[in-house]
């Protein structure tokens, strides 16, 4: 929590900040207390940036990522800035190609532990009882599976079916990144589902869904329109924290040689294949520090933008 | 009681964790030996089927596994349980490493995967809740931004960057520690700090949000309107409260450490039970998985109920009836 400014109490802006609070949905405010935030901010410009440069590199980059040379192992120079690898491809080119995917990677794979648990969570909360009972019992269990599990026979299996249909045309590889993106989304829903149940199971009864149910609103309207709206802030900062965290796991998929399949990038790809280059005669540090780098600047905005959205939407820190 | 209900529930779930784990594997696509040679005739692959009771049906395999199937005996046809199982504590043969039984693997390798995980849980807390600690009280100042800079800095590098890194750094340039395998204390400081550091960001980050929560409550200020030093507020009244984040995910934590990381052990060419978890999952060695899955499942279980225990012995309003 960084302090900006000065923030004196002093009588005339606190009655200012007051008024002006009287105008203002909760939605602004947490705006309002976010932009105070300089790191977030500056981080949020720097994911903007990272997006469009990451979009424009197929038309900014002399080099197509899968452009083989003969420049093997060079170190980073004009022509090659982060180097080049042991096909002689050119790294920068691979970097963003695979921020590409690590980016596209945390976005759906986020997208649909949003879906699924946010579903999940607000259904057994909503519901309660015996459903509730059962739907969290399940969700331990799942906790009490290791998720690699499920990864490794959701991808073989799905992959399998693509052969079969696809084959390896560029349709095929498409298909197949979508379901590990979805994958990764389907085993990392289950802390959202108990963040959302644990909240929905408070909201539920308090007097303006009562109000909202003896008007003859149904109930997905009640879930949808009054009960979810409430949630958002705790769901965006965890959203903020999961994004990351799938980014992570795909790496250690690529690592694993689950993930993206070459000659393809992706963050985790490329440190994958940096850390196989290392060996006691020589070091060819580039390829582990640019990818290296890039995925830690990454990560750190999107954690500092988690934790200036979670400033910003607790109810606290106005008081502070 | 309520302690008594949860052990209760823990057998049954550790079934049903264990069917569903064996359900999956059986659902993915791919035998056990499709990486083998080609079996000469047809013959041959259904008899390797047949000695492994892969040509029965999902559920006839399952309950042969946990030891309650009944057959009847060729010479004299009584009906009698068919030897090991689950429930005599046998996890079966491994299809893999065919000369082994999955209890002989877990045998040798859990001890160098316990005792790598209990290091680095030791080196999780020591190094994260001191920083998170410091962190929250020195809030605001130069101490805490390069305190909570450096947490979230670890938890942004996984473990498969720590470990070539130390490697190439420690290990190659500068030889202060070996480079791999397993043996001398010497072998397992390299190993602890790439599996530790990104936890002991997660648990200071995890301490001085506690923290920072605690300093806040009712029950503080009034310790300080009581004119209690700073000192004694901080350590025998926040500090009780501000760590119960920390050991609510110190539970899975721990159980994740104990049985082990592939890409640590990977790296340093441990022989411990994390490379076996993954490995076995891709050769579709059932038993063996199924049989790691039930180790996990079983550390998670009895460290989430110690967990939940020690709630109650840390916070005096957490009462369990």
């Amino acid at each position: 929590m960084i302090d900006e400014g000065p923030h004196v109490m002093t009588p005339a802006n606190a009655a200012g900040m007051f008024i002006r609070a009287e105008h203002l949905s909760p939605g602004q405010r947490a705006w309002r207390r976010f932009t105070r935030n300089k790191l977030a901010v500056i981080s949020l410009c720097f994911i903007a940036v990272l997006v469009a440069i990451v979009l424009l590199a197929p038309w900014l980059s002399p080099y197509q990522p899968n452009d083989v040379s003969d420049a093997q192992f060079e170190k980073p120079n004009a022509q090659h800035w982060f180097g080049t690898d042991v096909n002689g491809r050119d790294l920068l080119a691979r970097t963003l190609a695979g921020a590409r995917v690590s980016l596209l990677v945390g976005a759906v794979g986020t997208g649909v532990s949003l879906i699924i648990g946010v579903l999940w969570g607000s259904i057994a909360g909503y519901t309660g009882g015996r459903t509730d009972e059962f739907m969290m019992r399940f969700v331990d269990i799942l906790y009490a599976l290791p998720s690699i599990i499920f990864v490794i026979v959701l991808i073989t299996s799905l992959e399998d079916i693509v052969k079969k249909f696809a084959g390896t045309t560029a349709f095929g590889v498409s298909v197949r990144l979508l379901f590990l993106f979805v994958g990764l989304g389907a085993v990392s829903w289950l802390t959202m589902a108990r963040i959302v149940r644990g909240q929905v199971l408070s909201l539920r009864e308090r007097p303006f869904v009562m109000a909202s149910r003896s008007l003859g609103a149904t109930h997905a309207r009640v879930i949808f329109q009054h009960i979810l709206p409430n949630t958002l802030g705790v769901i965006i900062v965890y959203l903020t924290l999961t994004v990351p965290s799938v980014i992570l796991y795909e790496s250690f998929l690529s690592y694993l040689g689950l993930g993206i399949q070459p000659p393809m990038a992706s963050w985790g790809s490329l440190l994958a294949e940096g850390a196989r280059q290392i060996n006691p005669v020589r070091i060819y540090w580039w390829l582990l520090v640019f990818p290296c780098v890039t995925l830690v600047v990454t990560l750190l905005a999107l954690n500092f933008i988690g934790d200036g959205l979670r400033d910003a939407f607790d109810p606290r820190s106005d008081r502070a | 009681m309520y302690f008594l209900k949860r052990i209760a529930f823990i057998v049954p779930l550790l079934l049903l964790i264990s069917f569903l784990a064996f359900l999956l594997l059986k659902l993915a696509p791919g035998g056990p030996f499709d990486q083998e040679r080609a079996p000469a005739s047809e013959a041959i692959r259904k008899n390797i089927e047949a000695k492994y009771h892969l040509n029965e049906p999902t559920w006839k395999q399952y309950l042969r596994y946990l030891g309650l199937m009944w057959e009847r005996d060729v010479a004299s046809g009584e009906l009698q349980r068919v030897n090991g199982g689950l429930i005599v504590g046998d996890f079966g043969p491994s299809y893999k490493y065919r000369d082994h039984s999955v209890n002989d693997i877990i045998a040798q390798a859990l001890p160098v995967s316990l005792t790598l995980g209990l290091l680095a849980f030791v080196f999780v807390q020591c190094v994260g809740i001191p920083l998170g600690f410091y962190t929250a009280v020195r809030r605001g100042q130069l101490g805490d931004h390069v305190g909570s800079f450096f947490a979230v800095l670890v938890v942004c590098i996984p473990a498969l960057v720590v470990a070539p890194v130390l490697i190439t750094l420690f290990a190659i340039k500068w030889q202060w520690f070996p480079p791999a395998l397993w043996g001398t204390p010497w072998h397992v400081v390299l190993p602890v700090v790439a599996l530790g550091l990104f936890f002991a960001g997660k648990v200071a980050r995890l301490m001085r949000e506690g923290l920072l929560n605690t300093l806040q409550s009712e029950f503080i200020t009034t310790a300080r309107a009581k004119g209690l030093s700073e000192a004694k507020i901080l350590w025998k009244h926040a500090f009780r409260l501000a760590v119960l984040p920390v050991v609510s995910y110190s539970g899975p934590l721990l159980a994740d450490l104990l049985t082990g990381s592939f890409v640590v052990e990977a790296a340093f060419q441990i022989p411990g039970i994390g490379v076996f978890m993954v490995n076995s999952m891709l050769n579709r060695d059932y038993p063996m998985t199924v049989g790691l899955v039930i180790l996990y499942a079983v550390l998670l279980l009895v460290l989430n109920l110690v967990v939940d225990f020690s709630y109650s012995l840390l916070d005096p309003r957490v009462r369990y009836d």
